[in-house]
């Protein structure tokens, strides 16, 4: 068996920061397991710009972003694996996995960091009625092919779901010669960030059709074409408002869903709206030292939240493994209230705050000129502004430790109030 | 020239090529697809019945009785996954309890051995998910799950290492009679044959035509299903048929041999034998009677939704007989459920047709019964594991990552007699991208590893049938080939 203080599965955006700040933390024996060829994860094939405007006050690419990382785990001298996919997690912190040159190994860890990522929902997960043809691809699998393999998937191309990978996708098949037909979203507003509208879809005429969906999928073994239908409030298409749109691919950006095959294996909760595992204030899931950070918690909308969040798990496993972690004293627990569907962390041990705490949460709906009132039982104790908020984008507001200290035992919980103009 | 030319590849056709390669016989499996198993076989129900379903004295209460005891040698043989789980047809009142004791009834004059009619107590105990509503069912524990078409490519693969040529993407035109026997025409090349045997599925009725008058019809009849996501885990532990006398008649929940669970199918008659599409009002339909049986199915985690065509004869019985006009052309036609269940007693039975026609046959001293076994990497021990990736370290590299598959178990069966050649091949045979992600993960790497084995570019890879490309052209980056008039307008 194997011995590490930290075991970090994933290297990606999430993975690479968590190892480099444990590093940072002051632990030495780190290993690093990804199951793919190179380090940076999802990165790689996202080639286009828009990452690291928070972190590095620039705009890079996917790859450029993962390569700052990548620089850093290299100097700090951080030992990684690649081409080795873990089969297994224990509750005692042994992880069970497998590659070529080394064969089946067991590694026992100390700490172990859950950085995953997520993967994208299929076709069958949202059951569109119609034939199965080949031709229809999940946006991030033709995002690989085209980007990674060099191999285009289509040349009229029909989009489903306006999740950000989808209207990059867009924009991507446009500048490399496929006619982008329109991108249908069920919703009555975008599952993406605005600006991916913005640059993605209006800049290239791109059609965006909300309150739409496919209702059928036509073509015997290439696809050849969908049916598309408005749907009404309840997102039941309504009959007679089909029209046909001719295509030969079909991508889908129905969503993305943090992939915790392993923390389950592992006995850690899952929280049931998250679909990540529940972490506390340390991204110290419900199993003592295993850590979770980034995607595999909860699905993103920038990579910058990814690192910064991925970097507060890093250094609280390297005091986890250095016994600094507080285990008792204050409590506290996070409730997602009107209008808000998850809240990261779920758990708050008061007494390992320092300064302040980032809370991370996402919103039902689209909202204009409201607030965010935070709540101690009940009993408003801040409200922050918010001209805009929408489900694409992630919110974030920091909680004052002066806030929370001298309370147990208590609930926080977030809400959405709509302000009176 | 054939002695034997069988037409179609799916379970019929590949049972009755395995069983006459065990005698000194030339024989053809031809199919139209460029893969077997390519029609109903891969689309069903993938249930071993015990038998208690059909009229006593057809051809379907004999097979099904008979080739259900068949399936464990078989399936030891060909090294097949199935399990005898059993079966519950579950009642909701009086009338349906009468009903059941009719069925037992029948399954004991069919010859189905160690029935019993439980009550509301026993079956909550065997399947705790049931509805409370259940007044009793008859359980039948010799019922099974197997999957389909790993059978027939089984079957197909075993009677190759025997002897039988299989030629894939041959879509017979034409069948003339000869002196010898038949010239088949497809469209490939003309076969000669001394006698053919037609196993065409929906197409069977068609193919007779060919050379013989209509004495029969095959109408195809749609069945739409539900696949969900193996961790649902144990909702039901055994198949779950309705009483038939229920709206509902036919549409069960089941887990598969490979642990997902199956709700389905309904039952539609169509025009067209090839309109495989899922439709949302009969998905609802199947929703709507499954929850008789089971109330709380948990669809949002499905994974899949088809449908397949089954082959119902206007004759209401299995046809498997020499046409009267054409001597020498068998049809074994018709062979909708429990067609998979009799499909060994069947290919029994057409031999001993064959052998009365042809005069004796003659055994062969080398058949060999037994297929190569499948590595199943996920289910091996720690230690094989070990093993095995030390002897062959592609077994050490996971391409699927939903259900564990390595890249040493795709080439295996790619390489194999019968092996894939399509990324649907891959996964009828080692299951990558049948998991939860259904391919968006591993379905580029499956695309890569074809292309390196079969000597293709990534884009001549099919999906499935012919015509299913995935990859339409190289994108400008991907191609190098450009001109150099062509680099100058990009200066460096």
């Amino acid at each position: 068996m194997l011995n590490y203080d930290i075991v970090i599965i994933g290297a990606g955006p999430a993975g690479l920061a968590a190892a480099v700040e444990a590093k940072k933390g002051g632990v030495d024996n780190i290993l690093v397991i990804d199951r793919d060829r190179e380090l940076g994860g999802i990165l790689q094939q996202c080639i286009h710009n828009g990452f690291g405007l928070h972190e590095f006050k620039e705009e890079l690419t996917g790859p450029e972003y993962a390569e700052r990382f990548i620089q850093q785990l290299i100097n700090l001298d951080i030992e990684y694996k690649l081409n080795t996919m873990v089969l297994d997690i224990t509750q005692d912190k042994v992880v069970h996995a497998i590659n070529m040159e080394d064969g089946y190994m067991t590694i026992k860890a100390k700490a172990i960091i859950l950085a995953m990522g997520c993967r994208e929902r299929a076709r069958g997960a949202i059951a569109i009625p119609g034939t199965r043809p080949a031709g229809i691809f999940t946006a991030g699998t033709a995002q690989r092919y085209i980007n990674m393999e060099g191999y285009m998937v289509g040349k009229n191309v029909f989009v489903l779901g306006s999740g950000d990978i989808g209207l990059i996708m867009a924009r991507r098949l446009t500048l490399e010669g496929a006619r982008v037909s329109a991108v249908a979203e069920i919703m009555p507003y975008s599952g993406g960030l605005t600006r991916n509208l913005v640059q993605c879809l209006d800049d290239y005429n791109i059609p965006l059709l909300l309150s739409h969906t496919i209702v059928d999928i036509q073509g015997k073994d290439r696809i050849e074409g969908v049916v598309v239908s408005k749907v009404d409030n309840n997102r039941k298409p309504i009959p007679g408002t089909e029209r046909y749109y001719e295509c030969d691919a079909l991508l889908l950006s129905v969503g993305l869903i943090p992939e915790n095959e392993l923390s389950k294996s592992a006995g850690i909760e899952i929280d049931q709206m998250t679909n990540g595992p529940i972490v506390n204030e340390s991204m110290e899931s419900t199993v003592e030292g295993i850590f979770a950070c980034g995607n595999v918690v909860h699905v993103h909308d920038l990579v910058d939240y990814v690192s910064q969040e991925s970097r507060q798990a890093g250094s609280n496993a390297a005091k986890y493994v250095k016994d600094m972690l507080i285990r008792k004293g204050t409590t506290l627990k996070t409730k997602p209230g009107d209008g808000i569907s998850y809240i990261v962390p779920q758990i708050i041990r008061t007494d390992n705050l320092e300064k302040h705490l980032d809370v991370f949460m996402r919103v039902k709906d689209v909202y204009s000129n409201s607030k965010l009132v935070v709540k101690v039982d009940g009993v408003s104790v801040r409200e922050i502004k918010k001209k805009h908020m929408t489900p694409g984008e992630m919110e974030r507001i920091k909680l004052d430790f002066k806030l929370l200290k001298d309370i147990n035992d208590s609930v926080i919980s977030i809400e959405v109030e709509r302000e009176v103009v | 020239m054939y002695d034997i030319t069988i037409i179609g590849a799916g379970i019929i056709g590949t049972s009755i090529a395995r069983e006459l390669s065990k005698y000194k016989l030339k024989i053809a499996l031809i199919d139209r697809e460029n893969d077997v198993a390519n029609g109903t076989t891969k689309a069903n129900t993938a249930i071993i019945h015990a038998g208690f379903d059909a009229t006593p004295g057809t051809k379907m209460a004999r097979f099904n009785v008979q080739g259900n005891v068949m399936f464990d040698k078989l399936c030891e043989d060909l090294d097949v996954e199935f399990k005898r789980i059993g079966s519950l047809v579950i009642g909701f009142n009086e009338e349906d309890m009468e009903e059941l004791q009719n069925l037992y009834d029948r399954g004991i004059e069919n010859g189905v051995p160690g029935m019993e009619i439980i009550g509301h107590k026993r079956v909550k105990e065997l399947e705790p998910n049931i509805s409370d509503n259940v007044t009793g069912a008859l359980y039948a524990p010799t019922a099974g799950v197997i999957g389909p078409w790993e059978l027939a490519i089984a079957l197909a693969e075993n009677a190759i290492e025997n002897g039988v040529e299989l030629l894939l993407n041959h879509e017979v035109k034409d069948i003339q009679k000869n002196q010898e026997g038949y010239e088949l025409f497809t469209n490939n090349r003309v076969l000669s044959t001394k006698y053919i045997i037609n196993c065409s599925g929906v197409y069977s009725d068609y193919i007779n035509e060919m050379i013989a008058k209509p004495t029969f019809k095959i109408n195809p009849r749609r069945g739409q299903y539900f696949v969900l996501d193996k961790s649902v885990g144990n909702l039901v532990n055994t198949v779950v048929f309705q009483c038939p006398t229920k709206l509902g008649k036919g549409i069960l929940v089941s887990p598969t041999i490979h642990g997902n669970i199956l709700v389905g199918p309904d039952a539609e008659d169509l025009d067209d034998k090839e309109n495989l599409s899922t439709t949302e009002d009969r998905l609802k339909y199947i929703k709507e009677i499954a929850k008789l049986s089971v109330e709380e199915i948990p669809y949002h985690m499905t994974i899949t939704t088809f449908a397949g065509i089954r082959a119902e004869p206007s004759t209401g019985d299995f046809i498997i007989e020499e046409a009267e006009d054409a001597k020498g052309f068998i049809n074994v036609a018709g062979i909708k459920s429990p067609g998979l269940t009799s499909s060994p007693a069947i290919a029994r039975y057409v031999v001993d047709l064959v052998g009365k026609i042809v005069g004796n046959l003659e055994e062969k001293d080398d058949f060999n019964p037994k297929r190569r076994k499948l590595i199943r990497f996920n289910l091996l021990s720690q230690k094989e594991k070990e093993k095995i990736i030390k002897d062959n370290p592609k077994f050490g590299k996971i391409i699927c990552r939903c259900e564990h598959i390595t890249e040493g178990e795709i080439v295996d069966i790619i390489k194999r007699k019968a092996g894939a050649t399509t990324v649907d091949g891959v996964k009828r045979r080692a299951r990558p991208g049948a998991g939860r992600c259904q391919g968006g993960f591993c379905g580029p790497r499956v695309v890569e590893i074809l292309a390196r084995e079969l000597g293709k570019e990534m884009d001549e890879i099919q999906k499935d049938r012919i015509g299913s490309y995935i990859l339409t052209e190289k994108t400008n980056k991907g191609n190098n080939s450009m001109k150099e008039e062509e680099l100058e307008l990009f200066p460096i």
